[in-house]
């Protein structure tokens, strides 16, 4: 049992397709910006509001401040009312700390137009380029089959030379995408032509 | 490897290292295969553990010891036997401890194996965070480029691109490096042309995001439509469904939902971040050897994914478990109680790390105001309550009412059309309406918003009498004319959001419910708390306002009335109780504020109740037919096992396999003949004495392996059920012998039995099928399926709406 599970892992591992390692690469990104990004002075303030004040206009205070020395004393400056209407004014003021890591988001919002790119580049091939490529032979014909639990039978039975498996790695890409096809129709006809699940 | 494996239709796979094991027939692993519809994996092998748990004592010596793959699994769209597989769970694991005594290896193997799960539980919460951060930033930056874009850097959204500006107090709202799209084309923001030009971009842009989700759920993972919470109901409660928590529909249904969610559609993004979560858990599984065989253990941490779902979504982890336990999941063992805990934790966490909204907060609607409530405010509070049952019992009605025209009529053969037409008219209605223009979310978090003194937003345009104010402690003031035209804008809102989200949930996007009923009630609420606030403002002599109310304290808060009808209507929807009220305790952070939430709660499901029984999520699974038995409803009614058992009066006699004196051919004819999914054996077919219960799968595949692999069994060979079967004479063929594959312990109840009792025993045990005897011999079975027709029946439902088996 032990001995198997590492190989168990790897076969896991290799036969996660595409959408897993793109999950793990996301992940990957996602997580290590914030761990990694030092964070540019332009990333966090701590800003101070204050509304207007018998005859002096509201006004705006940003201060790259730490969190602890986020209050009005520190950040408004200079101070524009006498000493003892200090406390009277800055309790009118609001300060908040305010953090962000813009590499964060830069590398999400490119990350996913990135990965809705692809998808969309692999749908445009799936639709126009593949049928032209893909000669017509009997792997294809059960795509347009309804009921084909006999023809996968019969595909699947179909003999192939006991020395030469077919092993290369297109063989395989190809064999999986197939299969995957398949999959997705039957799923489009439980779907929207059936209307059997998730109506 | 595999893939050649289902190819060639045989469960040889092709690859060397694998034919070594093929020997042995032990575990021949295909991880994917959970994805995988079984005509391909029919053959194709998918490992089981020892002897399937029922009887591991077998002797077979022609035949080989461990069993074959493809045993002990289940087809698409079948029920689980939740007893067998809780009982190979106890097998494994009593094996695993028995062998950790031999070798420090093994007692390290026991060790890993107990501490998997929790490693489990880490990798999902930090998946599922990550994935929700994803979700959070690009929803948040694409539904501001419905209005224009950044010039300091595209990937800002309106709030991060203005963040640096160097603005003044009176134009704090507007940021020069923010263009919005007519100012980009002509050049200047004001004026007829560039309004209409600024609705134009907001239409197309709006189109063009639903109707690439449309395209992509429909092109590559039709599974992930729809909000995921009711069939993940139904996979908790023991269905299968392959590939619905599969990679691909992970990745679609991840980023349809931000495209679904910045189009401007009238859905949120709660449910379907539930669905994102359990696709994590599921994937997750397939690294551990433990969950990945055993369907049990899979549910299990299904279960604790869910609740690290909701968890992400609220930023509520406290209030996630308790959604799991109480809506999501069927069975809820109290280990799974910590370790979902422990995974909304880490989930919540790992949010909280990426940071979407920029100051560590998990939602964009956490409000953090504390002023007291007067005990004479709960009139209005369940008032609220009142209101949200009846919004809640109406939007159930329509909606299923819509789904169930989509489902039967033509209307449902244009999927991409209806998004098409709904994101349209969504779209050309909510322009012109700042309310509806802005994103769900943030008009909930402004309508929960207390009004300051530097809010300077429509609503919050008090008169202000800046000499009397006292720090920041506003009092309650009259309001403004900004004030007036808010409410009549907000109430065109409320209409519009209450018919158009009958029509966008259940469409072929990912679409969740949570967002648009919180809006609909925080809309509600601030009416109401806007409209009180005046009455006391206006009135403070009335008797009901002068005791507590006096002219210039600060006593109603609109915003705590926001929250309070959000938590209606969501409870009103769906028929939350406990979870719904912790949930949005974890939002406000502050405690003072459980009673008015618990009273409007428990109003708007008393009267929700009161006029239709089910929640959102159990009117779909009715209306889709799924095989889920209901475990909260009582069953009270006097019909016993016989009324419901098959064969019934008039129907051939229930097809049984003997036990040792049918041939392979006999039994072969059997299974092509009928359609069920498991045969009893029974001693001969005069006594009808039990013997056990066999599965159908697991009768052709050993049937078909013996044909290929075992010399000597042809049709006419004898099967033999038995540890010693009977001699025959020398020249016939050898015996096929299938004890292993035999449940001797199959689930007997008596032809008295009361329905109420055989119920139970379902939905306790979580059976798929019951025996049903009289005076010791065999009468008839009991499945499911029959259970639930029946329950349907009882109820005056139509019986032929359970579709699956």
């Amino acid at each position: 049992l032990f001995s198997q599970a590492p190989r168990m892992f790897a076969q896991s591992c290799w036969n996660s397709a595409s959408p897993v390692l793109l999950l793990l690469v996301l992940l990957g990104c996602v997580l290590s910006p914030p761990a990694q990004a030092s964070k540019s002075s332009e990333d966090i303030r701590c800003k101070c509001i204050c509304p207007p004040y018998r005859n002096i206009s509201g006004h705006i205070y940003n201060k790259n401040v730490s969190q602890k020395d986020c209050n009005c004393l520190h950040v408004v400056e200079p101070m524009p009312v006498p000493g003892n209407d200090v406390e009277a004014y800055c309790l009118l003021c609001e300060c908040k700390y305010e953090e962000r890591s813009t590499t964060t988001i830069k590398v999400i919002i490119i990350i996913y137009l990135s990965v809705v790119g692809a998808l969309l580049l692999y749908m445009a091939f799936l639709v126009l380029v593949d049928p032209l490529i893909r000669k017509p032979d009997p792997y294809t014909q059960p795509l347009h089959n309804e009921e084909d639990s006999e023809d996968t039978r019969s595909l699947a039975a179909v003999p192939t030379p006991a020395g030469a498996r077919a092993n290369t790695v297109l063989e395989r890409v190809e064999g999986a995408q197939q299969r995957w096809k398949r999959q997705v129709q039957e799923q489009r006809k439980t779907v929207f032509d059936r209307h059997k699940m998730l109506s | 490897m595999d893939q050649k494996g289902y190819r060639r239709g045989s469960f040889q796979s092709a690859t060397s290292d694998e034919d070594m094991l093929e020997i042995t027939a032990a575990s021949v692993d295909f991880p994917m295969a959970d994805d995988d519809p079984p005509l391909d994996r029919e053959m194709g092998g998918f490992s089981s553990y020892n002897g399937g748990g029922m009887n591991g004592t077998s002797t077979m010596m022609d035949f080989l010891e461990e069993p074959l793959p493809g045993v002990g699994t289940y087809e698409d769209f079948n029920t689980i036997d939740w007893v067998r597989e809780k009982s190979r769970d106890r097998d494994r694991h009593r094996e695993i401890t028995n062998r950790s005594k031999e070798s420090t290896w093994a007692l390290l193997h026991s060790v890993s194996d107990a501490f998997s799960g929790w490693l489990l539980m880490l990798l999902i919460g930090l998946l599922a965070g990550s994935l929700a951060g994803l979700i959070d930033i690009s929803a948040h930056w694409m539904t501001d480029l419905k209005e224009g874009v950044c010039l300091a850097g595209f990937w800002f959204n309106h709030e991060h691109c203005c963040w640096k500006s160097n603005t003044t107090f009176t134009d704090r709202d507007k940021c020069p490096e923010w263009k919005s799209w007519s100012q980009l084309i002509l050049g200047h923001g004001e004026g007829a042309f560039a309004y209409i030009l600024n609705y134009l971009m907001y239409v197309i842009w709006a189109l063009m995001f639903s109707l690439l989700a449309v395209l992509l759920v429909k092109g590559f993972a039709p599974y992930a439509c729809g909000s995921g919470i009711p069939e993940i109901k139904t996979i908790l409660s023991g269905f299968i469904i392959r590939g619905y928590l599969g990679k691909w529909t992970l990745v679609i249904k991840t980023i349809t939902l931000v495209l679904a969610v910045s189009s401007g559609l009238s859905l949120g993004k709660e449910g379907p971040l539930v669905h994102v979560a359990c696709c994590c858990g599921n994937i997750l599984c397939h690294l551990f050897t433990k969950y990945r065989k055993n369907e049990a253990k899979r549910r299990e941490v299904l279960s604790a994914a869910a609740a690290a779902g909701v968890s992400v979504a609220f930023g509520a982890p406290i209030g996630g478990v308790l959604f799991s336990l109480e809506e999501v999941s069927y069975y809820f063992p109290l280990k799974t109680l910590w370790r979902s805990f422990f995974a909304a934790l880490v989930a919540a966490f790992t949010l909280r790390s990426i940071n979407p909204f920029g100051n560590s907060r998990l939602v964009l609607f956490y409000v953090e105001f504390h002023m007291p409530w007067h005990l004479l405010e709960l009139v209005p509070f369940i008032l609220l309550g009142i209101f949200g049952g009846l919004w809640g019992a109406f939007f159930i009605r329509s909606n299923i009412a819509w789904c169930r025209r989509r489902k039967t009529t033509r209307l449902g053969k244009y999927p991409v059309l209806e998004v098409f037409v709904v994101t349209a008219i969504t779209a050309i209605l909510a322009f012109p309406n700042e309310y509806t223009r802005m994103s769900t979310s943030e008009l909930i978090s402004e309508l929960f918003n207390d009004c300051g003194i530097l809010d300077s937003s429509q609503l919050c345009e008090y008169v202000n009498d800046f000499n009397s104010t006292k720090g920041d402690d506003l009092p309650d003031r009259a309001a403004g004319p900004g004030v007036y035209t808010a409410m009549w804008q907000l109430a065109l809102a409320l209409i519009m959001k209450v018919f158009i989200t009958i029509f966008t949930f259940g469409m072929k996007v990912p679409s969740g419910l949570f967002i648009p009923s919180m809006a609909v009630g925080a809309i509600a609420g601030r009416l109401l708390g806007v409209a009180m606030e005046q009455l006391a403002f206006y009135h403070h002599d009335w008797a009901i306002f002068s005791g507590w109310c006096s002219q210039g304290a600060d006593c109603i808060t609109p915003g705590l009335y926001a929250m309070v009808g959000a938590a209606a209507c969501l409870g009103g929807v769906t028929r939350m109780t406990v979870s719904l009220v912790v949930i949005m305790f974890e939002l406000t952070g502050g405690l003072e504020y459980i009673v008015p939430l618990m009273a409007a709660a428990m109003t708007s499901k008393w009267v929700a109740d009161a006029i239709g029984r089910e929640g959102i999520y159990d009117a779909h699974i009715r209306l889709n037919g799924y095989p889920f038995l209901e475990a909260k409803e009582e069953f009270s009614h006097k019909t016993r096992a016989m009324d419901v058992m098959r064969p019934r009066k008039n129907d051939p006699p229930l097809t049984v396999i003997t036990q040792d004196s049918m041939t392979v051919e006999d039994v072969e004819t059997i299974v092509t003949k009928t359609t069920y999914s498991g045969y009893p054996v029974v001693v001969s077919r005069t006594s009808q004495r039990l013997v056990g219960f066999v599965l159908r799968r697991d009768l052709i595949i050993s049937i078909e392996n013996a044909r290929k692999k075992q010399d000597g069994v042809v049709s006419t060979s004898v099967i033999c059920f038995t540890d010693y079967c009977p001699p025959l004479p020398p020249s016939s063929p050898s015996v096929l012998k299938l004890r292993s594959i035999l449940d001797l312990s199959p689930f007997t109840v008596t032809d008295e039995t009361p329905m109420e009792i055989v119920v139970d025993i379902f939905r306790k045990l979580g059976l798929r099928q019951c025996l049903v005897t009289h005076n010791g011999k065999l009468l008839g079975i009991i499945t499911k399926k029959d259970v639930l027709k029946h329950i349907a029946q009882m109820a005056n439902q139509d019986p032929n709406s359970i579709l699956f088996n």
